[in-house]
């Protein structure tokens, strides 16, 4: 359609903002009508930037979250229990891998992401600044943590834009051993002697109000939400996927014999769902503003792991140079 | 942000059995195309997902423009003849 690129040209700036109000238009018809956004489709700026900050987020959640756990790979009670969580942690890792590729689609390096990680400007979930004291711990952040993950991940499943679709199909996909493994080692705990028992009691204290703060903040208080949700990146809202959480897992910790530590936790029959008490969302901002427990030696670790890795990483580039200048000498005279 | 060098990305794609297509499973960073087909295996095969990787860099691929998507595939819209359904053939004929 040559005729309307002249047109365009020539145009007044009321008309191009009248051009793109009408792509927008044409955007969000896309979305309503449940098509996926692709890479290079035309997209709004917000959008895009939502979507850079929601995807790298979530990137970086992943890969602070192999460190709590990877505190207990060498300290893991046998070498099955071992085995099992290696491979989870590596699937975190995967996970940050997928998610740094989809955020990068939308033409941010992973350079870009992993200096606003470093820097401390970018967020991750509050949930990785919390210490992992015990091996019951391991089995709290598998049920509880992966479980409020898993929630919040299914939905993501149908967002509007295509690669984070895409990768979040994969990331749920695996997520559900992650809950499975967790669970089973909190039933393994809560069914041996009173001591196992306590220490699983004592994790899922530690753990219960972090993870119903991983929804986020009352869809009331929540800046993002609205938008999101036309647009089709988020399906629920943050209120309602902590009550789903929080009916699914009553009846799992009821199973346990392990007690919610929440006085105010009852059923309500008429609403049919479980009433909770409050959350407390001033340790919410506070972990989040960098004042947790651990945030600090979380993004130490992190510094830390890309500083010891620089070698490794320009080892890696000289290398393939040599292979490469080699190739191309034998080609040219071999 | 600086003048050094970055591993280049990597479109991925899995051959999940034989007999099937390769196909398109997401992209990573790799310094040369053997530490590429290295970090798939780890990446997109880590429950037998596959038994074949190809490694493509991204610059590589030639994309259609989706802005020109109307005009590239609107052509074939109309002509619906090149469909078998097309066709009216009448019961009684069989084995066509």
């Amino acid at each position: 359609m040559y005729t309307q690129g002249l047109d365009v040209q020539g145009a007044s700036a009321a008309e191009r903002a009248e051009g793109a109000c009408a792509a927008e238009e044409r955007f969000q018809a896309r979305v309503d009508a449940e098509e996926k956004i692709e890479a290079k489709d035309w997209m709004p700026a917000r959008y895009r930037s939502t979507l850079i900050r929601q995807i790298s987020q979530h990137a970086h959640s992943e890969i602070v979250g192999m460190l709590p756990e990877g505190n207990w790979i060498t300290r893991a009670p046998t070498l099955l229990r071992k085995s099992i969580l290696i491979a989870k942690v590596q699937d975190e890792a995967g996970h940050g891998a997928y998610l740094y590729s989809a955020a990068e689609t939308l033409g941010v390096s992973r350079d870009q992401l992993i200096d606003q990680l470093l820097s401390g400007k970018a967020k991750y979930s509050s949930i990785f600044n919390y210490p992992t004291p015990t091996w019951a711990d391991v089995g709290a952040i598998g049920w509880l943590v992966d479980g409020a993950a898993i929630m919040n991940q299914i939905p993501l499943c149908r967002c509007s834009y295509g690669p984070y679709a895409r990768a979040m199909v994969r990331v749920c996909r695996e997520e559900s051993f992650h809950q499975r493994q967790g669970y089973d080692i909190m039933l393994q705990l809560s069914r041996g002697t009173p001591e196992q028992k306590r220490m699983a009691q004592e994790a899922l204290n530690r753990w219960w109000w972090p993870a119903l703060m991983m929804f986020g903040p009352p869809d009331a208080a929540s800046t993002h939400g609205t938008e999101s949700q036309r647009w089709k990146i988020k399906r629920f809202s943050n209120d309602e996927l902590r009550q789903k959480f929080v009916d699914f897992t009553v009846p799992q910790a009821q199973f346990l014999g392990l007690t919610l530590p929440d006085p105010a936790l009852r059923w309500n029959e008429a609403q049919q769902r479980h009433e909770f008490g409050a959350i407390d969302w001033d340790e919410f901002d506070r972990v989040l503003k960098g004042h947790g427990p651990c945030n600090a030696e979380r993004l130490a670790a992190r510094r830390n792991a890309h500083a010891e890795g620089a070698w490794v990483r320009e080892a890696a580039l000289a290398y393939a140079d040599k292979q490469r200048t080699r190739r191309e000498s034998e080609q040219r005279y071999g | 942000m600086d003048d050094k060098r970055h591993w280049p990305l990597y479109e991925v794609f899995v051959r999940a059995r034989g007999g099937l297509d390769h196909k398109h499973v997401g992209s990573l960073h790799a310094a040369d195309a053997r530490m590429a087909i290295d970090h798939a295996r780890d990446l997109y095969t880590r429950r037998e997902e596959g038994v074949s990787l190809w490694v493509v860099r991204s610059t590589d691929i030639t994309a259609s423009d989706p802005a020109e998507a109307d005009s590239l595939f609107e052509p074939a819209r109309d002509k619906i003849y090149r469909h078998p359904t097309f066709y009216d053939i009448p019961d009684e004929v069989k084995t066509l």
